[in-house]
């Protein structure tokens, strides 16, 4: 966890104006840097509002218009319920799946410790590359997940390409790459725990259910809040995993806020009316985080008393 | 007490029993997958597990298509984001571990909300003023756009490293007279370099890995493998051998960093918000 920073900091308060303002310029390269990539988004909210097409060479403003014709969409709205669900869905699968393996792996044994390395290999492979993986899992022809499926009757399973199977197909491959980052954090926090509220929780005689619900849980909390904020950040804009399976398909059961805003600018060549898509999703993103940043700041308080 | 110890085997069987379920299902994937590279086409449809191994997949993807210049491409393009990112980072991150100055921690978690901006958003406008630049398709115009992957998560670790050495050691230098950037560089790098170069090598992973930037803003003359490997899909006519080998050439290096790094990983993977 974060250290207390105001104790280990040199006080350069009252020196000559350079001095103090060494540590702006410091970091002034790496700002520069970033926030020149930064500088499109405040052009993103001005393009918005104009008529921008990768078409034609003039473009002019047309005020809310983008804006208003988005909210009057089906589209917009289904895929705002797509990246909801989608977001819930593996996040929600890895959180749990996550948990349940971490509490299996804390275990010392020879199995685990191995283990332990292997599932990294998962969380190293590129969303795309994964996805690419899985077609080989799951295509008809070659795929070995359709003889096993074979065995209990069941053939030609549809996967990424019917409207019922694309989430969950989606859902797996995402939880494939991302469940062991969830697995990694909370082992990390399980290490991290004293021995003896646990010792005292034994010896009391509590079951291992009431142990775990008053004592592991709470003090786990934090790792857990980390994991959920990065797993739902990433997923609520997932963009790589459903373009390579189905590029939002069939027909637009996957088609999410990134997908929609990606299609609409660079395959209609709708540059100002994919912008406020996005910018929704950033929105919902930014508001999403702010309030889960801040409570995790509240348990780590509470789970480490300071 | 027999009751007892027989549910404590079960138990741990059904324990062990999870776990390798859970293992058979995060790695026999990558088994699957590297197995296809060995297959022929003629082999891939009739035969599971026993065929006639050949290397023919990995001769047609690496020496027949432009597959490998894509994975040299990816090998500049990322280890160039890492080193402008140490370059302009490290010094960063040491102004915020130990200097106190106004907007600190607002200008800190800044850098980190780069992480977490839709990244379609920031492409979008970004494809139009690098075509108006001229730095679309180009090295530079990459390496400049995955500063946003590799930046936040360097200055981010590598201020964690820098807080957990003691000030002590930078004080007693400076009453010996050093000035502040011998301090730097002859004291504290050294000390955090084993962070440094984990931070370093997971940058470069999640560099390698991007696949929204390289796709829209470069994609002619520049192709990452994550955006080269797209092709085996596309096609009806699809060569599965030579799709798993385009996969297995993509994901070995980071695998085999990872194992180099796995000390460092739980702290690099959450910013270093995790001391694991």
């Amino acid at each position: 966890m974060q250290n207390d920073l105001a104790s280990s900091a040199i006080d350069y308060g009252k020196k000559p104006f350079w001095v103090q303002a060494r540590p702006y310029l410091i970091m002034a390269p790496a700002l520069l840097i970033t926030v020149g990539i930064l500088y499109p988004f405040v052009t993103a909210i001005y393009y918005s509002l104009t008529n921008y097409s990768f078409r034609t060479t003039t473009f002019r403003f047309v005020g809310l218009k983008n804006w208003i014709q988005m909210f009057s969409e089906p589209e917009f709205w289904h895929a705002i319920l797509v990246t909801g669900k989608y977001a819930v869905a593996s996040t929600g699968t890895e959180m749990l799946l996550g948990l349940g393996i971490a509490l299996l792996l804390s275990r010392e044994s020879k199995f685990t410790r191995i283990l332990r390395v292997l599932l990294i290999f998962p969380l190293m492979i590129a969303p795309v590359i994964a996805t690419i993986i899985w077609q080989l899992m799951i295509n008809n022809s070659v795929g070995i997940l359709e003889k096993f499926l074979n065995l209990f009757g069941v053939y030609d399973f549809p996967w990424a390409s019917s409207a019922k199977t694309a989430l969950l197909t989606a859902t797996m491959i995402d939880v494939w790459v991302y469940a062991p980052f969830v697995v990694l954090l909370i082992l990390a926090g399980l290490q991290s725990l004293p021995k003896s509220p646990f010792d005292a929780a034994r010896i009391d005689g509590g079951s291992a259910w009431f142990t775990f619900r008053t004592l592991t849980l709470p003090m786990l909390k934090p790792f857990i809040y980390i994991a959920l904020i990065f797993r739902l950040m990433a997923s609520l804009q997932e963009f790589a995993i459903i373009f390579a399976l189905t590029k939002g398909g069939p027909g637009n059961t996957l088609m999410n806020l990134s997908i929609t805003g990606y299609t609409t600018g660079f395959a209609y060549l709708k540059f100002g009316e994919s912008l406020p898509y996005v910018l929704v999703l950033w929105l919902i993103i930014f508001l999403i985080s702010r309030k889960l940043v801040s409570r995790w700041l509240l348990v780590q308080q509470t789970a480490t008393g300071n | 007490m027999m009751n007892m110890k027989i549910r404590q085997l079960s138990l741990s069987a059904l324990r062990n029993a999870l776990l390798s379920l859970y293992a058979l299902f995060a790695l026999f994937p990558i088994f699957w997958m590297i197995l296809i590279t060995f297959k022929s086409d003629a082999e891939m449809y009739t035969t599971t597990f026993q065929f006639h191994p050949t290397l023919y997949n990995y001769k047609e993807v690496l020496l027949r298509t432009d597959y490998f210049k894509a994975f040299l491409d990816n090998i500049i393009v990322s280890s160039g984001a890492v080193l402008v990112s140490i370059l302009v980072g490290v010094p960063a991150a040491y102004a915020l571990a130990r200097y106190k100055f106004k907007g600190k921690e607002d200008l800190a978690f800044t850098i980190l909300s780069f992480r977490f901006a839709p990244e379609i958003l920031v492409i979008l406008p970004l494809f139009m003023i690098y075509q108006a630049l001229g730095i679309y398709d180009t090295y530079f115009g990459l390496i400049w756009v995955y500063q946003l992957i590799t930046m936040p998560l360097l200055i981010w670790v590598v201020r964690g490293y820098f807080e957990d050495i003691n000030v002590e050691i930078e004080q007693a230098a400076q009453l010996d007279g050093y000035p502040w950037y011998t301090v730097f560089l002859k004291i504290l790098l050294p000390l955090i370099k084993p962070g440094l170069v984990a931070a370093g090598l997971l940058a470069f992973i999640f560099a390698w890995n991007s696949f929204t930037f390289p796709l829209l803003l470069s994609g002619f003359r520049i192709e990452t493998v994550t955006v080269a490997s797209l092709k085996y899909i596309a096609s009806d006519t699809v060569h599965y051998g030579q799709m798993a080998v385009a996969a297995t050439v993509a994901a070995l290096p980071e695998v085999i960093l990872a194992l180099l790094i796995q000390r460092h990983l739980v702290r690099g993977l959450s910013f270093g918000a995790v001391k694991g």
